[in-house]
């Protein structure tokens, strides 16, 4: 069972790249598994931005993985990053 | 313009919350129309997405106080509407419509003589820069065309 802003965070997945949707499951990473790239993620991103009217702080991720504070699952496999836009969404919706 | 530096920005007319207005002037002489036709010399419309994503460009970067460079990352429902002779002088707007994380979205539109030749979405990957004469030169061309602060 996946929440709602799981299947829709797949569905922007599967539009804006050439991943089939059914192989967009909670455990795929986006990167090692999904294989999507920079440019397409990106493109991800600014559809997931507009559909939930958030800032998906992908540079501040980026930094704490880099900097090894931060596992990359964290952000990057499918269920963890539908958490994270749910979180952003509450807090957005509690500002 | 300088079409064969890629330098399409002359002027900055107007600088105002998250939109630029600049000038561009088509040279009357280019190697570039020599082919571009012969006997029917025209902007190439490559060009004018060149022209539209640096107008974009020294937006973000006046937007982000010269903080980071904007790297062309996509170009979105570029239209063409009309041919841009040699001596055409040409007015370019870009908005920006989404400040994303490490990337941004705007809309751009080129006019000549009050009328819409070309528009198109245009998306830019947000960066430090990466070599400090890149950010020299960036400077040294901002205050050629007047952007407001490098005046």
């Amino acid at each position: 069972m996946t929440s709602p802003v799981f299947d829709r965070i797949a569905d922007i997945i599967a539009e804006n790249s050439e991943v089939p949707r059914e192989k967009i499951t909670p455990e795929a990473h986006v990167i090692n598994d999904l294989g999507i790239d920079s440019l397409d993620f990106l493109d991800i991103v600014f559809a997931i931005d507009k559909e939930f009217g958030i800032k998906v702080p992908v540079e501040a991720w980026t930094q704490e993985v880099n900097a090894g504070k931060a596992p990359a699952e964290q952000y990057f496999v499918m269920g963890n990053l539908a958490q994270r836009i749910e979180e952003l969404v509450a807090a957005k919706g509690a500002a | 313009m300088r079409l064969e530096y890629f330098q399409m920005v002359d002027r900055v007319l107007a600088l105002e919350d998250e939109t630029i207005t600049v000038a561009s002037f088509v040279p009357n002489e280019s190697p570039v129309f020599e082919g571009h036709f012969p006997g029917h010399p025209i902007l190439p419309g490559v060009l004018m997405v060149e022209t539209m994503a640096q107008t974009g460009g020294w937006l973000l970067m006046a937007l982000s106080g010269f903080t980071t460079m904007p790297f062309l990352l996509k170009v979105a429902e570029a239209k063409f509407r009309g041919f841009v002779t040699p001596g055409t002088e040409l007015t370019v707007t870009s908005r920006r419509t989404h400040d994303g994380s490490g990337y941004a979205v705007t809309e751009a539109r080129i006019e000549a003589g009050g009328k819409r030749v070309a528009d198109a979405e245009i998306n830019f990957r947000l960066m430090p820069f990466p070599a400090p004469e890149l950010e020299a030169a960036m400077r040294g061309n901002a205050k050629r065309i007047g952007l407001p602060g490098f005046c």
